[in-house]
């Protein structure tokens, strides 16, 4: 026990002050944020992560989100295990064939208003997959999409502003 | 020392012949008739070869029909027995009777060429779903990839037990986090496990199909992406299987560089693998402060190779970034202060009786059944396998720098991460030495298409375990197939066997003690 403490008292806060994202990754679509339903998350977000198919290279950098140095909670966002509690669906992967009806369910089953992140190429166009007879080549193929956040993976940092700019946390806001 | 190549030539005799086209010059390649297909597997099993692969092939632009392959491997020998197939006739024998690894490859045979293994006994498809059509075979040449296939009415039917209490519970595909997709059914009474049951291939992508349709440059960068976490170990595989065909030696320094990656993703796996581990065992503090230890890993990565998980620095002929002395001089501070600071954790982990009691004896696989399944990688070394393709069928450097293999007995979930901690004490030395003996060169020789049907292969030890990959050329030189074995392919049948007689709660802790890739197993 006195090590874990020791260890605790040593190691500190971590936590980073969140760098800006890299040039043109962050795109937004879609007319639903006009309708400013991003600002009903401003302070508490709950995300629904689905992998449609990815090769888990955004799972990793999305795993990041929650590591203590980018620590995406102090945002108010956090991931759910439930669709049913979820404001956000962020998805991964070109969208397989085989995961194209869970994906539907999952977004149908997550209560109005909510929004739909893409995160990265995959997710918008196939990426590397490509269409085909196992890739539908793109997330929009299935469900309406609010953003894209592009990257191969894309970076955690990039991760964190794109879905902090959907839900319309400004800058002044994230620095508290 | 009699090598498997010498048993098959004794046993077989007459109706073998030997494949010129397959290279490097160290993997045999035998054809043999189809009624002696399953002659050849007995006599590997009873000289102690494990099967490494099976895959079919579509030979028909090369003038031949169907082929079906088997990769044996002992020691340090890799051996590849291929039979003809015609296309009228589409079926082959069953090895079920010999390896158990072999259930699956056939299915997945089945299911993506149409070729029907006879004799086995579940006939149900496997990364295809019940949904697409029977005679959709995507890895046929007859197939056309680009049309999208109608759903069908299907049912995948599940083992189910009866019984008063018996309950059924279905997971996935989608799951409870950050994690891939797959689905595991479960029949249960109160807590006890009766069985587990997988269905995967709900992130089939069809890589096989699309690397078909890539330039050899271009499918660098699809391995890459065949299994994200394991980018480097991948496209080095693929990479270094063209190599084979093309006869290329990609010069030294990059090999050098090569395995420096190679030991950078393995750092970086096992940290946040241990982490998750942990936390499964609701031990929050080790995920922190690992997953801490890795984000810095990563930010080095990106600083020194442009990426974070180094996508696409692997490239054939050899990387295509090279390092600084002031980069060289980064990665030897970095490493004693991640050293430092993950003895300390090691410690920690090592006396936390809580958390020893949930790790230790909780999903045991047994040595004799990891020995029957033919798992390889870490799962195997914690069930006490000895094998490490970087030991036993080592490419420079590590025929001169050669990691330390740790071996443990009680294959559960405490022994999946021990040895983990132990591999990246190794890695962190074999870094330090890499760097000490980097050798000065070039970082990339230019690499030409190769010449039509050839066939090359490489194994690489990737931070899950042995990854296989076999490629062809076609008749002008193209990618005709590449086949790709993860070592999720072995491995996840193993899950299935070390979580009897353990409760549903300690399915997760199980299953991140495993960490299998469905993505790489899907494809």
């Amino acid at each position: 026990m006195l090590r874990i403490l020791h260890q605790i008292f040593r190691t500190g806060s971590v936590t980073e002050p969140l760098s800006p994202e890299t040039e043109a990754v962050i795109e937004i679509v879609g007319d639903r944020l006009e309708k400013e339903i991003g600002r009903r998350f401003h302070r508490s977000l709950a995300i629904r992560l689905v992998d449609a198919g990815s090769c888990n290279g955004c799972e990793l950098e999305i795993h990041a989100l929650n590591n203590p140095i980018y620590n995406c909670e102090r945002f108010g966002i956090h991931f759910t295990a439930s669709p049913r509690f979820a404001d956000m669906l962020l998805v991964t992967g070109p969208v397989s064939r085989n995961m194209e009806i869970a994906l539907r369910r999952t977004y149908n089953a997550i209560p109005p208003p909510k929004l739909v992140v893409a995160a990265g190429d995959c997710g918008y166009n196939g990426g590397i997959f490509g269409v085909s007879y196992a890739s539908l080549g793109g997330i929009d193929k299935v469900i309406p999409v609010d953003a894209y956040i592009h990257g191969c993976p894309p970076m955690p940092a990039d991760l964190l502003n794109g879905i902090l700019r959907v839900i319309n946390q400004n800058s002044a806001a994230r620095h508290k | 020392m009699i090598t498997l190549k010498d048993i098959i030539n004794g046993a077989i005799k007459q109706d073998v012949r030997l494949d010129e086209h397959q290279y490097p010059a160290g993997v045999t390649a035998f054809i043999v008739p189809r009624d002696l297909f399953v002659e050849t597997a007995r006599v590997m099993k009873t000289s102690h070869a494990r099967l490494v692969a099976e895959w079919a092939t579509d030979e028909t632009p090369l003038g031949r029909g169907f082929g079906i392959f088997a990769c044996y491997a002992k020691g340090p020998e890799y051996l590849i027995v291929k039979t003809d197939v015609p296309v009228e006739d589409p079926v082959f024998p069953t090895l079920t009777k010999k390896f158990v690894p072999s259930y699956r490859f056939e299915r997945q045979i089945q299911s993506l060429m149409g070729i029907k293994p006879v004799g086995h006994p579940d006939g149900r498809p496997w990364i295809k779903h019940e949904d697409w059509p029977e005679d959709a075979w995507p890895l046929r040449k007859t197939f056309d990839p680009s049309i999208y296939m109608p759903r069908v009415k299907g049912e995948y039917k599940f083992i189910r037990a009866e019984g008063e209490g018996v309950y059924e519970i279905p997971v996935g595909p989608v799951h409870a986090g950050i994690i891939e997709p797959g689905h595991f059914r479960f029949q249960a009474v109160g807590e006890d496990i009766l069985n587990l049951e997988e269905k995967l291939g709900y992130v089939h992508k069809g890589i096989e199909k699309r690397f078909e349709n890539l330039s050899w440059a271009e499918g660098a960068k699809l391995a890459g992406r065949v299994s994200g976490d394991t980018t480097v170990a991948h496209s080095l595989a693929y990479c270094m299987a063209l190599e084979s065909m093309a006869g290329y030696n990609p010069p030294e320094r990059s090999l050098w560089l090569r395995a420096l990656m190679l030991e950078r993703e393995r750092i970086a796996n096992h940290l946040g693998d241990i982490g998750a581990i942990c936390n499964d065992t609701a031990f929050a503090f080790l995920l922190y402060q690992l997953s801490r230890l890795k984000e810095i890993l990563l930010r080095t990565n990106y600083k020194l190779f442009g990426h974070r998980l180094m996508m696409d620095t692997v490239v054939p002929g050899g990387v295509s970034v090279d390092i600084t002395t002031e980069g060289i001089e980064e990665i030897l501070s970095e490493l004693n202060w991640l050293s430092n600071e993950f003895e300390r954790l090691a410690i920690i982990y090592d006396e936390n009786p809580s958390l020893e009691d949930r790790v230790r004896d909780t999903g045991i696989l047994t040595p004799d059944k990891a020995k029957e399944l033919g798992v390889v990688g870490f799962v195997a070394r914690a069930s006490g396998q000895p094998l490490d393709c970087r030991i036993q069928y080592p490419f420079p450097p590590y025929d001169r720098i050669v990691p330390r293999m740790t071996v443990l007995q009680s294959g559960d979930v405490h022994a999946r991460a021990w040895v983990r901690v132990e591999e990246i004490r190794d890695s962190i030395e074999l870094i330090r030495k890499i760097l000490d003996t980097l050798p000065s060169d070039r970082i990339k020789t230019g690499l030409d298409v190769p010449a039509a049907d050839r066939k090359g292969f490489a194994v690489v030890e990737g931070w899950r375990g042995e990854i296989v990959y076999w490629t062809q050329s076609g008749p002008n030189g193209e990618i005709n197939r590449c086949m790709v074995r993860d070592p999720s392919s072995v491995n996840w049948l193993a899950l299935e066997q070390a979580i009897h007689g353990n409760i549903v709660p300690d399915f997760p802790l199980c299953n991140k003690s495993f960490n299998q890739s469905y993505s790489g197993h899907d494809l």
